[in-house]
């Protein structure tokens, strides 16, 4: 009894926590500036050119930032794992690092690679925002991407499935591709999805090296001029994740309920 | 031993297997040291060992997810040393988990056909017939996290024979279930097995299953052979003292003249060579006594040392702390 009411509490106080700025958010986001409620900032997003164009940039950026990251991730963890897990720790330890240097001071370091490297090759890869950041995003996804597909690979009888795949007539590839992946699926939404939350949200790097037609640069722009819209726009992303989110999830559900019938 | 009478040894699948010379080391310790052995075409052998006695390494060996120090692996008469395990033509059955978590059962059965290349109407019809042959017939469409244990190493059965391997192999496949559905799957794996008529290499530390089921057993203790036979003779004559002791318990009783006298060379007994109450038998007091059904094991101390002793379950079977008579059978 004593139990059940403690629960209600820390769910109370933990509801609160979470809800208490976002529903304040959303009532400012809802102000007009004649003093009453309506929709005015939300619409001010999709009329924002500037806004809509940072988005697609930024979403170009992560999508080739998962891509590249879960290629570079996938195989290795598979590979520490089924050949040298003995190493497996301190490779875990060398994927932190991204975490442990400070933004600025990689993005100083990038500066100054950016500064002295030439070539044609490199003035195209920084010409434009997309090349330019995905590298160095790629970097930063790291950690976090390593550490989702390893718990998802620890959780799984690696190499058994592997095993019993090369018996079967599959390459180590085939056997990766076909049986692996699928397994260890959530890991890698949950892998990508960081991935993109990272890069929505990275600033630093972006205004450093002085690209600044990114989502999340347009965002601290729009809030200088207009914070209803910046805060609605926040809101907005939130929801986007979200049903993005739920969307994924749905569509695991569904083919696990058809694995029951 | 169990018998199928219709399904006679090696109706023709069955190829040779052999392994010559076969060396695995691991910096200063072989897990095998120089293995010799060789598998007849049909048949059952059981690899039999204690944990880390190179049994499972001989297998994967074998299956080609490891490659031996020296030697060589033989699948017919093809040198199968150096070939990538994609290619050997085994069919593996692991001890555990081995089922593919997203594929449902037909899914799984039909995995090396597709690897193969067979049509999807093909793979479909043979799955539901080797589905059928272990008796999962309607479960076809169940994922593995659906199915019991037992369940799921018939779909692995199932899965390794899909592909009509030459050789099957068996990593101790029934030691993560529980007794009952463990003998089960044990005779059903053998019936299976002799209706396909395929060599088979059954991995177990488990000297009961290895009787049970095989033709011929091997014993091998710390990366060498110890003896090659029928249960029969691996049982009634052990070859060493480390088979005697590992397959059945064996007594070490001093006789002479079919008579325990204490000080004379020793024989290897079984328990069941032994019996007790006997009118001129040697003296002995009962330490433990375990009804096992049919048969009571009684663990006596004599002047001779422990003796192990099964003893028909009978009314009047002496208790522990009794004295009694103990005397060679025979």
């Amino acid at each position: 009894m004593r139990g059940r009411r403690w629960r209600v509490v820390v769910l109370t106080l933990a509801a609160l926590y979470f809800l208490v700025p976002l529903l304040s958010a959303a009532e400012f986001s809802l102000r007009t500036p004649g003093g009453g409620y309506g929709f005015g900032n939300y619409l001010a997003i999709v009329r924002d050119e500037v806004l809509f164009t940072s988005l697609l940039t930024s979403l170009q950026i992560a999508v080739f930032t998962a891509v590249l990251v879960l290629a570079l991730v996938v195989p290795t963890a598979v590979w520490v794992r089924l050949r040298f897990p003995a190493v497996a720790g301190l490779l875990e330890s060398a994927t932190i690092l991204p975490i442990v240097v400070p933004p600025v001071v990689m993005a100083a370091g990038i500066a100054f690679v950016q500064a002295n490297l030439g070539g044609p090759v490199f003035r195209t890869l920084f010409a434009s925002s997309t090349t330019a950041l995905t590298p160095f995003y790629v970097v930063l996804a790291l950690p976090f991407a390593y550490r989702a597909v390893d718990n998802g690979l620890a959780a799984i009888p690696l190499r058994t499935l592997v095993e019993a795949a090369r018996n079967l007539g599959a390459s180590t590839a085939t056997a990766l591709v076909r049986v692996v992946l699928p397994t260890i699926r959530s890991a890698v939404l949950g892998a990508a999805f960081l991935t993109l939350a990272l890069v929505l949200g990275e600033i630093v790097i972006a205004r450093i090296l002085l690209y600044t037609d990114t989502f999340p640069i347009a965002v601290v722009e729009v809030g200088r001029s207009a914070a209803g819209v910046s805060v609605a726009l926040s809101l907005a992303s939130l929801l986007f994740t979200w049903v993005l989110l739920m969307a994924v999830s749905f569509a695991g559900g569904r083919r696990s309920r058809k694995a029951s019938s | 031993m169990t018998r199928t009478a219709e399904a006679p040894v090696g109706t023709g699948r069955g190829v040779a297997v052999e392994f010559r010379a076969l060396r695995r080391s691991y910096g200063a310790t072989h897990a095998l040291d120089g293995l010799d052995l060789a598998l007849r075409p049909g048949e059952l052998l059981a690899l039999l060992g204690p944990s880390g006695c190179g049994k499972t390494t001989a297998l994967r060996l074998l299956a080609g997810f490891d490659s031996p120090t020296s030697g060589q692996v033989l699948i017919g008469d093809r040198d199968v040393t150096g070939v990538p395990a994609a290619k050997r033509d085994t069919g593996m059955v692991f001890q555990a988990y081995s089922l593919f978590p997203t594929m449902t059962a037909a899914e799984n059965v039909a995995f090396g056909l597709r690897m193969r290349r067979v049509g999807a109407a093909e793979r479909t019809r043979r799955a539901a017939e080797l589905l059928e042959v272990v008796g999962l017939g309607n479960r076809a469409g169940s994922y593995p996290h659906e199915m019991s244990g037992g369940q799921q190493q018939r779909v692995a059965l199932a899965r390794a024979l899909a592909v009509s391997p030459s050789v099957l192999l068996l990593d101790e496949p029934l030691s993560a279930l529980d007794a009952r559905v463990r003998v089960q799957l044990r005779d059903e794996i053998r019936r299976v097995q002799l209706a396909e008529g395929i060599t088979t290499l059954f991995v177990t530390h488990d000297q009961a299953e290895a009787l049970a089921v095989a033709d011929r057993v091997a014993v091998l203790n710390a990366g060498k052979l110890e003896q090659v036979g029928t249960p029969q003779e691996v049982y009634g004559s052990p070859a060493t003292d480390f088979v005697a002791e590992f397959v059945g318990t064996t007594n070490h009783v001093p006789a002479a003249d079919g008579r325990i006298t204490p000080g004379a060379p020793t024989l290897q007994v079984r328990p069941e060579g032994l019996a007790v109450g006997t009118p001129d038998g040697l003296a002995a007091t009962v330490l433990t006594s375990t009804f096992l059904g049919p048969v009571t094991r009684l663990v006596l101390t004599t002047e001779v040392g422990e003796l192990v002793v099964d003893a028909t379950s009978r009314p009047g079977l002496p208790g522990i702390g009794d004295t009694t008579t103990v005397a060679l059978t025979q």
